[in-house]
């Protein structure tokens, strides 16, 4: 009945709503491939400011969000995407 | 031999032709040091995030390359020299891409969206109005957390070290 770590559920007890975790976007057999050139991709992780955003937020698991980085990072050099917006 | 991709930017007031030209320069000088270019890509004239050299838009050209690494040196030298190429990139992949690269592909996948722009913009906002609601969700939840489990933890290797410690002490003295 009660599975699930002893944080959630205490989250859970304080919040009414129960989110549940989110599995790597990258991971997986239809996962898209991580490449500089697929700016469409790429612009779904950054922030409204153009940063990069956090793995904690987009679920993206620790390797993958090193190999997002530097495809965002060449985006950037190349002018595919902006270092900052406005 | 190795697989490269290149990517180049040509600024804007060169025309197509030129660009045409400039890339069957780039390939010649692969081939001609043992190298093969397997693809060319002109990706047309793209607007850029930012201004290169005082361009706000460029030229940019796929090369989808197998040759030996001075070949590619040699090929980056003369990017350097030429004055319409505003920058190039060239990374070493695993493998090459067969078919059209995600760039075109996008484009494609734009062409058939385009009747309905302005229902995605309205979408684009809706997502990027969701990540800050989201991250401001998640922190305070997090601080929250942090918050109870601390001060048990604390207690905990107050109690758990010192009393080893005490008769170890006394261990000593009686020793």
């Amino acid at each position: 009945m009660s599975e699930g770590t002893p944080t959630v559920v205490r989250a859970s007890g304080r919040r009414p709503f129960f989110r549940r975790r989110k599995t790597c976007p990258f991971s997986g057999q239809h996962a898209p491939k991580i490449d500089h050139k697929d700016i469409r991709l790429l612009q779904r992780f950054l922030s409204e400011r153009g940063k990069i955003v956090p793995s904690r937020i987009t679920a993206v698991s620790a390797k993958k969000q090193r190999i997002l980085a530097q495809a965002i990072k060449r985006a950037r050099f190349l002018g595919l995407l902006p270092y900052v917006l406005k | 031999m190795s697989f490269y991709e290149t990517v180049f930017i040509t600024r804007q007031d060169a025309s197509a032709a030129q660009v045409e030209q400039l890339t069957e320069a780039f390939s010649g000088i692969v081939t001609a040091n043992g190298g093969t270019v397997t693809k060319k890509e002109q990706w047309g004239l793209r607007n850029l995030s930012f201004r290169i050299k005082k361009n706000r838009k460029g030229h940019y050209t796929l090369l989808n390359i197998d040759a030996p690494a001075p070949a590619v040196v040699e090929m980056e030298r003369n990017m350097r020299i030429s004055e319409d190429v505003l920058r190039y990139l060239t990374v070493r992949v695993e493998a090459l891409e067969e078919g059209p690269s995600a760039m075109l592909q996008n484009r494609n996948r734009d062409g058939d969206e385009r009747g309905g722009r302005g229902e995605r913009g309205g979408r684009g906002g809706d997502r990027f109005g969701d990540r800050p609601r989201r991250s401001f969700g998640d922190r305070p939840e997090r601080g929250d957390r942090f918050g109870g489990d601390r001060p048990d933890r604390g207690d905990r290797f107050g109690g758990g070290d010192r009393e080893p410690r005490h008769v170890a002490g006394n261990e000593g003295e009686q020793a």
